[in-house]
């Protein structure tokens, strides 16, 4: 246990083991909350900071957790969290805990937290429960803005638009119209929408996943075991 | 393929003279963009464009397509419904015979949900080549720039119509006076989508189409049935806001979806049982959404959704397979020819 894959954990959680286009786990925020790359990012980073407060708190105290019991505690460790979070985004983010509003006390029942405690941060130290959380919240996050993102772009073809809502009013120069007389998609912006553009980029993460592996294949003249498990 | 569109020919000339050259050039660049879908999803597939191209399915899905838009829609309507129909509700699912849902239907939905102004833009007939329809040029620009009047030219679909005028609190009688006739409705010269005026030229292809056995009579029938029964009942109970049956036959994309659309080989039951109450529900749906729903027209909700429940259907109610029972048990032999083995 002295010697921990850094790396590995690090490619796994913004890669080949994404929570989003690995995993399929959280897809209710998901859909819900990324009608645009801003909320995605919101949701991202609350997301990002439960898991890893709660990847530490339950691998320093994975001595303590009965087996029996252990799904009760990560729970309960869990909602703890989500309640200071939503307390925190209330007071200093208030607009933009407006829009997310109903989905930040639902982080608590978002598989990928209680996924990465159960399998993870219940058995590892915490130095490396503490990489893998923000790992995955990363590429949680990275996966919600992306989608976000695209269902803008589709939708009403702005990008970013209320980001001084959640990162202040220095960045409202992201802040971008791309087309000035747009009619907009509405359907990208409705849930179908959401299903739509995720099945898009699950095929598009195949197809480049694909070409690696045959890439590596390739080069090597044998099967390499990559990321095929 | 081929004899379906045949079967749809009277109906589609007959909404091109309704409506002009704007119609006809929506209906080229809906159909274009199907081939040109299909075109690119052969190629990502490794397929062989030609014998698949070649088939007449994305030329149906486009041609239906086009048949239950708005006549004067501009161009990327067309485009983009017939990308969508085609990539997103065929090849995604693995090309012909694989999909779920009918392509040209989801299209619409999705253009329906997406465009809401664009999708209800209904206008009065234009009659090709009289004084006040739009030459050639014209046409062009309606289609390809977005050169409308909308408020000077559009008139209400009959169902749409119905709908506002009971929101106001008239009754039926005063919404249709003057507005509706069974005549003019029936042969088709009243506001509505490109190819779906006319019931009479629909029905009429209709029939050849059960003729010739490119369909069967279940699907239909228990559909046009269904409608016709529950709008009966409705009318007599109380005719001041439930339509006639005649007015839900006539008006709308009932006819069309009756016979051209719900009839989809792949996205119907396969047993005769099946197809009867795949119909039913479609009718049911039809009626339900037309009069307590939200939109006018349900036609192509109906059949999307019996769509998804054609595997249920296909899984309860299953064709008897040769040499078994029904539940699935041998039946005896009945005259055994090789007793030694």
């Amino acid at each position: 246990m002295s010697d921990v894959d850094y790396r590995g954990i690090i490619r796994d959680g913004l890669w080949s083991n994404n929570v989003v286009f690995s995993q399929l786990l959280g897809l209710c925020p998901l859909m819900a909350v990324t009608t645009t790359a801003t909320n995605g990012l919101g949701m991202g980073l609350a997301t990002t900071a439960v898991l890893v407060l709660s990847n530490v708190l339950v691998s320093s105290g994975r001595s303590l957790i009965v087996p029996e019991v252990r799904i009760p505690v990560f729970i309960l460790l869990i909602a703890t969290l989500v309640t200071l979070v939503d307390m925190v985004m209330n007071a200093w983010l208030h607009e933009l805990h407006k829009v997310l509003g109903l989905f930040i006390p639902l982080i608590v029942v978002n598989c990928s937290v209680l996924g990465r405690a159960e399998s993870f941060a219940s058995r590892q130290p915490v130095r490396a429960a503490l990489v893998d959380g923000l790992m995955m919240g990363i590429g949680f996050t990275l996966a919600l803005v992306l989608l976000g993102a695209c269902r803008e772009i589709l939708g009403s073809a702005t990008l970013f638009s209320g980001a001084p809502l959640l990162l202040g009013d220095h960045f409202s120069f992201l802040e971008m119209k791309l087309i000035s007389d747009y009619k907009g998609v509405l359907v990208m912006m409705l849930p179908p929408g959401g299903f739509l553009v995720l099945g898009f980029l699950l095929a598009g993460k195949q197809l480049l996943d694909l070409r690696q592996k045959k890439a590596a294949t390739a080069q090597f003249h044998c099967a390499v075991e990559t990321t095929g498990r | 393929m081929f004899g379906v569109l045949a079967a749809l020919l009277p109906a589609t000339l007959y909404g091109f003279y309704l409506f002009g050259w704007p119609a006809i050039n929506l209906f080229c660049v809906t159909v274009l963009a199907c081939l040109l879908g299909e075109a690119l999803g052969l190629w990502m597939n490794g397929r062989p464009l030609r014998e698949y191209l070649g088939d007449g399915s994305a030329l149906l899905t486009g041609w239906l397509l086009a048949l239950s838009l708005p006549p004067w829609a501009p161009w990327w309507i067309g485009l983009i419904g017939g990308l969508f129909a085609i990539i997103v509700g065929k090849q995604i699912f693995g090309g012909l015979g694989q999909n779920v849902f009918n392509p040209a239907m989801l299209a619409r939905i999705a253009l329906l949900v997406s465009f809401p102004v664009e999708m209800t833009l209904w206008l009065e007939p234009h009659y090709l080549f009289s004084a006040h329809a739009p030459g050639f040029m014209d046409g062009l620009a309606i289609t390809f720039s977005g050169l409308t009047e909308p408020d000077s030219i559009s008139g209400a679909s009959i169902l749409g119509h119905i709908k506002t005028e009971l929101s106001r609190d008239h009754t039926l009688g005063q919404a249709l006076e003057g507005f509706y006739s069974p005549f003019s409705a029936g042969m088709g010269s009243m506001p509505g989508s490109l190819g779906e005026t006319s019931a009479l030229l629909l029905t009429a292809g209709g029939a050849w189409l059960l003729k010739k056995r490119y369909i069967t009579w279940h699907i239909p029938l228990s559909m046009l049935a269904t409608v016709v029964l529950l709008a009966g009942v409705f009318y007599l109970v109380d005719s001041d806001h439930y339509a006639s049956p005649m007015v839900h036959l006539v008006s709308g994309g009932l006819i069309l979806g009756a016979f051209f659309i719900a009839t989809d080989p792949v996205t119907s039951p396969t047993t005769k049982e099946g197809q009867i109450l795949f119909g039913a529900g479609c009718g049911l749906l039809v009626y339900v959404i037309r009069t307590w729903g939200g939109y006018p027209e349900g036609v192509a909700f109906a059949v999307v959704l019996m769509n998804s429940l054609t595997p249920v259907i296909d899984h309860y109610l299953r064709p008897r397979v040769y040499g078994r029972s029904r539940s699935g048990q041998p039946l005896p032999i009945k005259r055994p020819r090789n007793e030694k083995s």
